[in-house]
């Protein structure tokens, strides 16, 4: 067991473990239902939107050869496949931010935090400027190397997360993630100096984040580092209750506070990695989403985490419906909308609420 | 009193003269008269141009982007658009800049220093010959600038000649995209010279209502354009024959475009359709070879 409390044990996570029976258990339920219909629906319907009109019927047609059914190809090349990216990435940016904000107890953490995007960001930044070409799986240069930049700033957290083990505090840590990540962005300006004026053009864009991935091998080859991710996180709810209130006060209720830290740390360094490599560095999801959920739900991490992985693959299918759409037949970087909607959502919500 | 008074006249005297033997060379390369002889081209253009035209050798800068004709090589290089070095631009006494339009910042410093620049804009394919005439009556060599541009023109005039009458295909332009993938498409999109010269070498824009300078493109335009020839631009150096071979393949995912179907996606490469100097006509005769083969 990763984290052990006493069953006698008295305080605030007791109270809520109690709280999590009776109606308030079948409270949690409804609302987890009521995201999962919404995530479900907008996988389901957002694939049907787009600048072109389709027809279903056709779609599905399979008495129309593939290389001559555009509706077929529009749907399961160009809009399917960015959805269920969509659905992937949203999910894995707002569980990062979750586990990031508990973890360092700070409501500004996010997935970009600790540097992990920034890595990602810079293995992509260095494939694009020194042309590279090499392909594995049907993954371009670029997701490859934007994985192998976000393992290597993955290995400097968890090295963070050792040096914790000798007495550093969550605020060293919290600080070492962002002299990391000001590292890391001061080599990704320094790759982009090297870059000529096409390339730099190309690494703009891609830091702008795009879902367009065009074919299903990315994502499933995402599904490995997001799977163990997802993994180490369905450990955490309990575990991150209590850290969030302390670490000596998660100790002192049985939990061995080292190794559940970096569980955390490298589930949510590995979902912002996979991620990010997908998708880019797609803002804002990671910081927005865990708020707004906590604003809808409470603060208990057994609802917060699945109904933020839920809301946070909702928001994004929907901002990348509008970034699709809103300028038809050009497209706006989903990176734009996601801040252009989710910012003024977030004040309403938090206005509404004080 | 005399004696002091001859004293700070003197000191005076000798500080106006440090003063002036300190002023910025260039203030003095105002008042020159006669054609520029020390001329830094911070683009890749113009300083093709002012080759073509025969005053190359007046080049003592260039830009870093800078690497044709090969005699480009032995010259200094002061950085570029985003990063020009105004020091070294200064230490070379330039006596004529070419700058482009929008570096704003170092025209301001080039008029402080007092040193005469060209501003460089740039549109589309008329431009070309219109630049390179009126940098050759700027720098004093207006028959070598008049003789490039004609035969420019000449060499233009004959591709659109042999296209003409010919269908013009719909033809995807594009200028980039992500390697091994069909991420962050980047195409003509209706304005440009690249554009220009696809109309010119017979082909129609497939994005040509856009009337943008370039577009990014979702797989989802492609496949509704439905191109009927694709043509992708590689600058630099020519792409390893499998490289081409994989690149073009990566296409295939796109079944349903005519483009796609008809096997008319072509690959590129070549400094000539980044740089819109006199190797333009290069770059109009690989696109019209490609759409209109002889």
């Amino acid at each position: 067991m990763p984290a052990v409390s006493t069953p006698r044990d008295p305080g605030p996570a007791r109270a809520r473990h109690e709280a999590g029976r009776g109606p308030a258990r079948r409270n949690v339920r409804g609302s987890l239902v009521g995201f999962a219909v919404l995530a479900a629906a907008a996988i389901l319907l957002a694939p049907l939107v787009g600048s072109t009109a389709i027809h279903l019927g056709r779609v599905f047609d399979r008495s129309i050869p593939w290389a001559e059914n555009l509706d077929a190809q529009i749907f399961f090349i160009a809009r399917l496949p960015r959805v269920l990216a969509a659905a992937l990435v949203g999910c894995a940016l707002a569980l990062a931010g979750v586990v990031f904000q508990a973890l360092l107890r700070n409501p500004l953490a996010s997935p970009d935090t600790l540097g992990v995007s920034a890595g990602a960001s810079l293995g992509a930044m260095v494939a694009i400027t020194f042309n590279a070409s090499f392909t594995a799986f049907g993954l371009s240069p670029v997701t490859i190397a934007s994985f192998i930049g976000s393992l290597g700033a993955l290995t400097i957290v968890y090295g963070l997360a050792i040096a914790r083990r000798r007495g550093a505090s969550t605020l060293v840590l919290l600080l070492g993630g962002v002299a990391i990540q000001a590292l890391l962005s001061a080599v990704i300006a320094f790759v982009q100096y090297l870059a000529d004026f096409a390339q730099t053009y190309r690494n703009v864009r891609w830091l702008m984040g795009s879902l367009d991935v065009v074919s299903y091998a990315p994502i499933v080859a995402a599904l490995l580092p997001l799977g163990l991710a997802f993994i180490g996180v369905a450990m955490l709810p309990r575990v991150l209750d209590l850290l969030s209130v302390g670490s000596d006060s998660a100790a002192a209720r049985g939990v061995d506070v080292v190794r559940m830290e970096r569980i955390a740390l490298a589930s949510a360094s590995l979902a912002t990695g996979a991620a990010v490599s997908l998708a880019g560095p797609v803002s804002f999801i990671g910081i927005i989403v865990p708020h707004l959920v906590r604003l809808m739900v409470g603060a208990n991490h057994r609802l917060v985490l699945p109904a933020s992985a839920l809301f946070g693959a909702t928001f994004l299918i929907a901002c990348d419906l509008v970034a699709r759409t809103i300028i038809s037949p050009l497209e706006l970087p989903v990176g734009i909308v996601t801040a252009l909607v989710g910012g003024p959502v977030f004040l309403w919500l938090l206005f509404r609420r004080t | 009193m005399t004696a002091t008074v001859v004293r700070s006249l003197r000191s005076t005297l000798r500080f106006a003269l440090i003063l002036l033997a300190l002023l910025p060379v260039p203030l003095r390369a105002q008042t020159r008269t006669g054609a520029p002889q020390r001329i830094v081209s911070l683009i890749p253009a113009t300083t093709e141009m002012l080759f073509a035209m025969g005053a190359g050798s007046r080049l003592v800068g260039i830009g870093n982007y800078d690497h044709f004709p090969p005699e480009v090589e032995k010259i200094v290089r002061v950085g570029g658009l985003l990063d020009p070095n105004t020091e070294l631009l200064l230490s070379l006494r330039p006596d004529l800049v070419l700058v482009y339009d929008s570096q704003v910042e170092l025209k301001q410093q080039l008029e402080r220093a007092g040193i005469p620049f060209f501003n460089y804009v740039h549109r589309g394919l008329p431009d070309v010959t219109e630049t390179m005439r009126a940098l050759g009556d700027r720098v004093g060599a207006r028959p070598g600038a008049e003789a490039a541009a004609a035969h420019i023109e000449q060499r233009l005039g004959a591709i659109r000649a042999r296209v003409a009458g010919r269908p013009a295909p719909r033809t995807l332009l594009v200028f980039g995209r992500e390697p091994g993938s069909l991420r962050q498409i980047n195409a003509s999109a209706g304005v440009g010279f690249l554009h220009d010269v696809l109309l010119l070498a017979g082909g129609a824009d497939v994005l040509g209502d856009l009337g943008k300078q370039s577009a990014m493109l979702s797989t989802e335009m492609v496949l509704a354009r439905a191109p009927e020839v694709i043509i992708e631009l590689h600058y630099g150096a020519s792409l390893p024959r499998e490289s081409i071979e994989r690149e073009r393949n990566v296409w295939n995912a796109l079944a349903s475009v005519p483009a796609v179907r008809s096997k008319k996606v072509f690959l590129l490469s070549g400094d000539e359709f980044v740089v819109p100097g006199p190797r333009i006509v290069l770059a109009a005769e690989q696109l019209a070879n490609v759409l209109h083969p002889r």
